[in-house]
């Protein structure tokens, strides 16, 4: 494709555009400068590209189709009998004070909470939507001044491809199909009504009813592989009034059991992010201390412990000991060096 | 920017026009470059804008009924315009981002006085009506970092200006004393960082933290030096050298998510889930260390070196058990 052909297509297509979004541009301001519902027929007298269509049908199909565009934007475009006695003959307006963002005035406090509320978004992929609601903002005055929290930059992300289909479909109430990695690794179709997200500890997490099991269940977005399809209508669920993610969500994390602290030997000027946590800390010779430390997932501890290697031992409990040892004795033994195929020598 | 061109649709102009107004007649006078970085488009799109507006009106469209924009020597002006003269209420996404920003950050995190997040909640609920019932299904925390205590302490120094002093354990597990001038204070998924000039390393950092042992405001000023500029931490805190070593790994399926968590070179799907990953990493303490953790979930292919060296420190670990717990 050379430079010509690429200009062609910018011409042909940018004109149209133009021309359509001066056309709703028009029928909106119009629509909004009127008190009493315009019939279609002034309505195509007051907006200078309708007059230029072929036709009243092919009027009629061009303004359904603007009419349904700007509904779509959230404008609230009231549909109304022009005159009681003739009532099918139908008028079109849009009233200021239902289409316009309120005037709201904020302490500086406020100000400030707006501006970091705004700014978590901004490596995400509701970043314009952020944009958007804060430029609206300051369009009815408001002043964004964000000096006090200059360098402050609070963030969420959404990297899944996951996210967005599913935040529409939490957002219409729409049932989604993906498939699902389990634990185990293996993969499941899921038809699920999703009713909230949840970020937690740095996870996405979708909640909502699993079709399948006839119960709530929990999935990560980390965990959803391929695409996630929107099935069957809009708003075809009631989410339950009760309903609170976040219970739902930890729940499906390790519970928090009350147990004596762990008992580790941990190398003089090693194992810092362990020390900070200890209950006590005592030392054995010039090369050791001992470590009391409280741990709540035998698993996710052991692993932690074992990420030292030779720098910290476990004295007790067992089972700690245990899950550290078989996690570096597979480490061990999966490091031969050999390269795949090759005979493993000893 | 052709490609710009040819994807916007008329409507998402629309949106942008209908909310360009109102900003501009709020602003009066602005520099043409501002407004566009406002609206995220260049100048020539402006401009664009700019032109088309001038064209819309209320029916009659004699010149009198026409918007009047004016953008001759680079200052934005803009007229006539009474009908949208106030932006389009909130769409459920829009209103969605600040309510539940403004949650994320009532929850505690400490960054935002309470009454702030509280009334500025309160008062969008009120304009949004409905959408305040979605926001509530959709919850983000942000980390929050012992009692929001240590992060005060960094949003004051930035605030203030001032120099801070360190106590620092670095991913090597090595603690050091840093004197570092406060540039930024972000977050990454569930972890905290500052970054500043450090004035140890007389570069930029990036410190964890939940790494930082003390955190000691001091009676500098701790303005950065002026060509201190901030690291691109879009994607993570850390950032390749040309002295790293490239380290090759397979992952299990359990251990899949390490392509997504860690800033990878290249990503190759192997047979039963499995994948092979390339990382760069200047100093390679991070991967043996997630090594064992993994417990052979990750295994290291190459180098030789990195490989032979988990292996023997993994048995240096096993060997400081009693034998009867060994076997």
């Amino acid at each position: 494709m050379g430079t010509w052909s690429g200009s062609v297509a910018r011409v042909s297509v940018q004109p149209s555009v133009a021309a359509k979004t001066e056309r709703l541009l028009n029928l909106v301001i119009a629509l909004l400068s009127t008190r009493m519902p315009l019939t279609k027929a002034r309505i195509r007298a007051a907006v200078p590209q309708y007059q230029d269509t072929a036709s009243v049908e092919a009027f009629d199909r061009m303004f359904e189709r603007d009419k349904d565009e700007l509904r779509e934007l959230g404008i609230p475009l009231e549909t109304s009998v022009v005159d009681p006695l003739f009532d099918d003959e139908l008028g079109y307006r849009i009233d200021r004070r239902e289409y316009a963002l309120p005037e709201i005035s904020f302490t500086p406090d406020e100000v400030s909470a707006l501006v970091l509320a705004g700014r978590i978004w901004s490596q995400a992929s509701l970043a314009a939507q952020a944009n958007a609601a804060l430029t609206k903002l300051a369009a009815t005055g408001v002043v964004l001044d964000d000096r006090s929290v200059v360098g402050v930059e609070p963030r969420i992300r959404t990297q899944e491809a996951s996210f967005e289909p599913l935040r529409r479909a939490v957002r219409d109430r729409r049932a989604v199909t993906f498939d699902y990695r389990k634990a185990d690794g293996t993969l499941a179709a899921r038809r699920v009504q999703p009713w909230g997200l949840t970020q937690w500890r740095g996870r996405w997490y979708v909640t909502g009813w699993d079709a399948q099991r006839e119960a709530e269940r929990v999935f990560r977005l980390g965990r959803i592989v391929g695409p996630v399809k929107a099935v069957g209508s809009v708003g075809a669920y009631a989410v339950p009034a009760d309903h609170e993610p976040r219970v739902l969500v930890r729940s499906t994390e390790p519970e928090v059991v009350d147990q004596p602290p762990a008992i580790l030997r941990v190398r003089v000027g090693a194992g810092n992010t362990l020390r900070r946590r200890a209950r006590s800390i005592g030392d054995i010779d010039d090369q050791w201390s001992l470590v009391d430390i409280d741990y709540r997932d035998i698993d996710g501890f052991a692993a932690e412990v074992a990420g030292f290697g030779p720098d910290v031992v476990v004295e007790a409990p067992q089972d700690l000991q245990r899950a550290v040892l078989s996690l570096l004795r597979e480490a061990a033994a999966r490091h031969t060096g050999a390269v795949p195929g090759e005979q493993v020598r000893r | 920017m052709n490609a710009r061109h040819v994807q916007e649709s008329a409507t998402t102009r629309l949106q942008r026009l209908l909310t360009m107004v109102p900003w501009l007649l709020a602003n009066q006078g602005v520099a043409t470059e501002r407004a566009a970085e406002q609206f995220g488009v260049s100048t020539d799109q402006l401009e664009s804008d700019l032109a088309l507006l001038f064209l819309c009106g209320t029916p009659g469209h004699l010149p009198d009924d026409l918007i009047e924009a004016d953008w001759e020597d680079g200052r934005v002006f803009v007229g006539n315009a009474d009908a949208i003269a106030r932006p389009l209420r909130f769409t459920v996404d829009e209103a969605l981002t600040l309510m539940v920003g403004l949650r994320a950050l009532g929850a505690g995190a400490g960054l935002a006085a309470p009454d702030g997040v509280l009334g500025a909640l309160t008062k969008l609920e009120a304009a949004t009506g409905e959408t305040a019932g979605l926001a509530a299904r959709v919850r983000v925390d942000l980390p929050a970092e012992r009692g929001g205590e240590m992060l005060a302490r960094a949003q004051q120094a930035l605030h203030q200006h001032r120099r801070i002093r360190l106590r620092y354990a670095s991913a090597r597990d090595e603690v050091t004393e840093r004197d570092v001038d406060p540039m930024r204070l972000l977050n990454l998924d569930a972890h905290w960082y500052l970054e500043g000039w450090c004035h140890r390393a007389a570069d930029v950092r990036v410190f964890r933290l939940d790494r930082v042992e003390s955190l000691q405001l001091l009676d500098l000023d701790g303005t950065p030096p002026a060509h201190a500029t901030s690291r691109d931490l879009a994607t993570t805190p850390y950032q390749p050298g040309v002295a790293d070593v490239v380290v090759e790994l397979e992952l299990e399926p359990s251990a899949r998510w390490v392509a997504e968590y860690y800033p990878v070179e290249s990503v190759k799907e192997l047979p039963g889930d499995r994948r092979r990953v390339t990382v760069r990493a200047a100093d390679p303490g991070w991967v043996r260390r997630l090594a064992w953790r993994l417990g052979g979930a990750l295994v290291v292919t190459a180098p030789a070196d990195l490989v032979a060296a988990i292996r023997e420190q993994a048995h240096a670990a096993l060997a400081a058990y009693p034998p009867q717990v060994r076997s």
